[in-house]
């Protein structure tokens, strides 16, 4: 237990990092309408791939000659980079569609 | 602090702020592209930054940077590809699948960070704070990552029940318990910590699975944003492990807008969140159906043609059955014939019709409908009743009466589209089955509706044909 303390004691101010994060999240998405709701669940489902740096850190500090670490870094820096960038790129396809089809109206 | 920690610390910061002033650039239609694009800067600058500059506790440059990399462009192809090939119509199991990656990345992350511990000897040293982190990271990765894929399987119609059997919520209740005990007995004894933290894994892996097959493909959407949610929350216990800034804002943020997104979702459907995860949506299926199976009227093509040309007001209510049947262009050219033949034509978009809230809405913008033709559902209500026909396209459950005046209907209390007020119906399916939610649909019987049966698509195009003939 007294260990637990210390490591609160240690982390005091993620800690607080981590509760004004989540205020600010919760702040940040408030008012969104509906026609949106996808758009932001895969924006927001890529923003959560920057777990991928985790992946880098990890694999780069695994001994070179350790196969069976190293694949299995290698496989999440692999899973990681495909969250990011499918999920950007298939966020900006999405939001395309929208802008696209707002450039037709101002035609019209 | 060395000028490269420096250096790092700084793109960390320039990565969170591009995540929180994207994200929420992201939940308004103005500002939503360039918000997409301007955390995916940040992205990219984090990632360099950490590439470039990160330093260990010795000191050192990271390790195998040639592996890493090929890893990378792996990912940014595959990802690429995917992303750009699938169909609109296919969006929702790809966001699904996407958010599995990452659930699988901070599993794998927790597993190479454990072999290192106990690799190193060192498993004796790590505080009860790091390993609970550690796990944490474990448990909530691994279940986003089998429940994402099994979300994706019944998306994409690879399982197409939903199994739920008695008990479930039981076995569903222990597993949970289970891994609750394994990670406390793992905290407090090191001695068998491999067998404690691998047993966890596999439950996590399994727990996942059991949470997601019960719960009915209406629901889904909402699962996935939990689901979201949940790797963000990994990501942010993995950022914690590294003291890693840009990971712990990206996490934290995504974990709790996702959660405010998930319950915004369930208000939009007017679903509690705890009746969503118990399943009780799917679970029910098909109690009642031939309560009020009655007879329905047939309507032919021409027929159908016939009633469109001579209505003054049509409004069209697409739902699934458009998406699959990849009817969006046809709809909007019958959309643009009828228009021209000065017949006013909007479309009625339920919140959640189809599997994504906001589904409709990209579908038919991908078909270049203009935007104002698009009403949200209480001005559509409000514009049925002085509406000459209204033709439902694949749509079931968010035109059933029964969410109105049944209370032992499992929609029962979600907002409907209110067609039957309108002075015809037409409502075009392949078959009589119910819908997605598996439950019968009272419209169908209405004297004022009549089925026209057959592939979105095909019907609209015959449509088309017969109407430019009059």
């Amino acid at each position: 237990m007294q260990d637990f303390f210390q490591y609160i004691i240690d982390n005091e101010q993620t800690i607080y990092l981590i509760i004004l994060m989540i205020f600010l999240g919760i702040e940040v998405i408030s008012q969104v309408p509906s026609i949106l709701h996808t758009p932001l669940m895969s924006g927001a489902n890529a923003i959560h791939g920057v777990i991928v740096i985790g992946a880098i850190i990890v694999t780069g500090e695994t001994a070179s000659d350790d196969y069976f670490t190293l694949a299995i870094g290698f496989l999440a820096v692999i899973v990681g980079t495909l969250n990011v960038v499918g999920g950007f790129v298939v966020t900006d396809r999405m939001l395309g569609m929208f802008k696209t089809e707002k450039k037709n109206n101002s035609n019209n | 602090m060395t000028f490269d920690t420096a250096l790092l610390l700084i793109c960390y910061l320039i990565g969170s702020l591009a995540f929180i002033v994207g994200l929420k650039m992201l939940s308004s239609p103005k500002t939503a592209l360039n918000g997409n694009r301007f955390a995916a800067i940040g992205m990219l600058v984090a990632i360099i930054g950490t590439f470039l500059f990160y330093r260990n506790s010795k000191g050192e440059p990271l390790g195998n940077f040639i592996l890493i990399f090929i890893a990378i462009v792996i990912g940014i192809i595959i990802g690429t590809l995917t992303a750009k090939k699938v169909k609109m119509t296919e969006m929702p199991q790809l966001v699904s699948l996407f958010n599995g990656a990452g659930g699988l990345c901070a599993a794998l992350i927790a597993v190479v960070e454990f072999k290192s511990l106990i690799s190193g000897g060192i498993i004796y040293q790590a505080s009860t704070g790091y390993l609970l982190i550690l796990i944490a990271g474990l448990l909530i990765g691994s279940i986003s990552f089998s429940g994402s894929v099994i979300a994706f399987a019944k998306l994409n119609g690879n399982i197409k029940k939903t199994g739920s059997f008695k008990g479930q919520q039981f076995i569903n209740f222990s597993v949970l318990i289970t891994v609750i005990v394994l990670s406390v007995l793992l905290v407090l004894s090191t001695a068998n910590a491999s067998i404690y933290f691998y047993a966890i894994l596999v439950l996590a892996l399994l727990y996942g699975v059991l949470f997601v097959v019960p719960i009915g493909g209406a629901d889904m959407p909402v699962v996935i944003s939990l689901l979201n949610s949940f790797t963000g929350i990994a990501t942010a216990f993995a950022g914690f492990l590294y003291s890693n800034q840009a990971m712990m804002t990206g996490g934290i943020l995504v974990g709790s807008a996702g959660t405010i997104l998930t319950l915004i979702m369930c208000r939009a459907m007017n679903r509690s969140l705890g009746k969503v995860l118990l399943g009780s949506f799917g679970g029910t299926k098909k109690v009642d159906g031939a309560k009020d199976e009655g007879s329905y009227k047939e309507i032919s093509v021409s027929d159908t043609a016939m009633v469109m040309n001579y209505a003054h007001k049509v409004i069209i209510v697409p739902g699934y059955g458009l998406a699959v049947a990849q009817a969006q262009h046809a709809c909007h050219d019958l959309d643009k014939l009828l228009t021209e033949k000065g017949i006013e034509v909007s479309y009625a978009i339920h919140p959640v019709a189809g599997r994504m809230p906001g589904h409709m809405n990209v579908l038919l913008a991908e078909a270049n409908v203009p935007y104002e033709k698009l009403k949200e559902l209480e001005q559509s209500n409000t514009e049925f009743p002085h509406t000459d026909v209204v033709l439902v396209l694949g749509a079931n459950d968010v035109v059933n009466p029964a969410a109105e005046n049944d209370a032992s209907s499992p929609v029962y209390g979600m907002q409907i589209l209110e067609v039957d007020k309108a002075k015809q119906v037409i409502v075009n399916k392949r078959t009589m089955n119910p819908g997605y939610a598996g439950i019968s649909n009272a419209l169908f019987y209405e004297p004022n509706t009549s089925m026209l049966f057959g592939d979105a698509k095909n019907v609209l195009e015959q449509l088309i044909a017969e109407i430019k003939t009059m």
